[in-house]
């Protein structure tokens, strides 16, 4: 039992590894959250092309999403690493997040394609009908009503996503995974530097999760006007 | 005012119009009638290009609304159109959904637009519902407040496509109403419809359309009372 206790204080308190663990989820949330605001840019940019009338605009954003889904996160994210932006020197977690925006843009594309196209066509009738273009249209009326189902899956995508940064390990040290191994590169200890990232990815998931549940109830309820 | 003249519409192998040929004048209430799957309802969506013709020509106020050069959101301004399901924007409220277009398409200012908002819920009944949403209303009330938002757009033809065949029967009567209101005041009319009641009272000219064609016409006291064409003599034997 002291054992293992002397096991998590080496984990944690000596050297005051605990920073690292703060510092590695920071790089998490980081590296997430931009991956996030550049996987909506890029989705929302791809759903509008492949909906668009333009064949040329159809088939790159469909070789886009197929390319991408169809290719391991890790094998992307080795490629923009060693490959695309090896020339520059660009620190780490900017790296991670333009590869897992790039990632997740061909998912968050499907995810509101998905929501424009469950919008009822009578409603861009009705629009053009009144002589509005259809970009108004889009606008004014189609997205407002299709964010109400693109957003819980955002939100989804979000959690995903928190999980999915892990990789970044394979090309730096900076994230969770990064923080459980520098502390076993001192101490020789898997068990504990693991379970414990395993403890606060579960808990930070768990968190966002809830919160995300409330915000979709609220949703619910204000739309029931 | 609007000049159809050899329209065709296909839907992949299946045509739907085969030829229609067909002149309104200003201020006339043309309504259409005939079995479902006749062309009816696509006939009238083609004349405000919400179906592409697949052949032939429309002119509107002059303006040949076929040609790929001509503006099509512009002559929509001039032409309303109610939908059988209403097609209200359910996140709007009532007044919204009356301003957006004005505001939007033709840059009125907020105030104006709303001024006129009320002035047509007056107009259709519903003024206390300017702030209500639509899925607080009945289906009645709500294909009254498409018919306002229709008209905030001032247009000079208003098309209806089965406006009351989504209506609980005791609605029907206060959406025709607003209907005939808008007749009295003028409105040159297209409406496509199963009411042959409304039809009777308010047409000016009835259409009877059956297998892509438009097989007979005439006033409504022509077609209901004297019909030539066999398959109008069956269809009116059938409903009337």
């Amino acid at each position: 039992m002291n054992d293992f206790i002397n096991r998590i204080m080496d984990t944690f308190v000596t050297e005051g590894r605990w920073n690292w663990f703060v510092s590695g989820l920071g790089y998490t949330m980081l590296i997430t959250l931009f991956a996030v605001i550049l996987g909506c840019i890029i989705g929302v940019l791809m759903a509008l092309m492949r909906l668009s009338k333009s064949k040329i605009l159809r088939a790159v954003s469909g070789v886009y999403i197929d390319v991408i889904r169809g290719t391991p996160t890790m094998v992307q994210l080795l490629i923009i690493n060693f490959v695309i932006l090896a020339p520059i020197n660009v620190p780490a977690w900017i790296i991670g997040s333009v590869a897992f925006g790039i990632n997740s843009g061909a998912y968050i594309a499907e995810i509101v394609r998905g929501g424009i196209l469950s919008v009822n066509v009578g409603q861009t009738e009705a629009g053009r009908s009144l002589g509005m273009t259809s970009a108004q249209t889009m606008r004014s009326i189609i997205m407002p009503q299709a964010m109400k189902n693109i957003l819980p899956a955002l939100g989804n995508e979000f959690v995903v996503l928190i999980k999915e940064t892990a990789v970044v390990g394979m090309i730096s040290n900076i994230d969770l995974v990064g923080a459980a191994r520098k502390v076993q590169g001192r101490t020789y200890d898997y068990l504990v530097p693991l379970l414990s990232i395993a403890v606060i990815y579960y808990v930070v998931i768990k968190i966002i999760s809830l919160l995300l549940n409330r915000l979709e109830q609220g949703m619910r309820k204000a739309d029931k006007r | 005012m609007i000049k159809v003249t050899g329209l065709k519409k296909s839907f992949g192998d299946l045509e739907v119009l085969k030829g229609i040929d067909e002149h309104i004048e200003k201020g006339e209430k043309v309504v259409v009638i005939g079995p479902s799957g006749s062309g009816k309802s696509t006939f009238l969506r083609c004349l405000n290009l919400l179906e592409i013709p697949t052949e032939g020509e429309i002119l509107i106020e002059g303006e040949c609304i076929t040609d790929p050069k001509t503006n099509v959101n512009k002559i929509r301004e001039k032409m309303g159109m109610v939908f059988q399901q209403f097609n209200l924007f359910p996140h709007l409220s009532v007044k919204d959904n009356i301003t957006l277009a004005p505001m939007k398409v033709k840059k009125i200012p907020k105030e104006e637009a709303e001024t006129r908002a009320v002035e047509l819920l007056e107009m259709v009944g519903l003024a206390d519902k300017a702030d209500s949403y639509p899925a607080q209303l009945s289906g009645g009330q709500q294909q009254r407040i498409a018919i306002a938002r229709a008209l905030a757009m001032d247009p000079d033809i208003m098309l209806f496509d089965e406006p009351t065949s989504a209506l609980d029967p005791e609605m029907v009567g206060e959406v025709l109403q607003v209907m005939k209101n808008l007749a009295d005041a003028g409105m040159t009319m297209v409406v496509v419809t199963h009411e042959m009641g409304f039809a009777r009272e308010v047409g000016s000219r009835v259409l009877f359309m059956d297998g892509g064609y438009i097989l007979e016409q005439g006033t409504p006291e022509e077609v209901f009372s004297d019909p030539k064409n066999d398959r109008t003599k069956e269809f009116l034997s059938k409903i009337l």
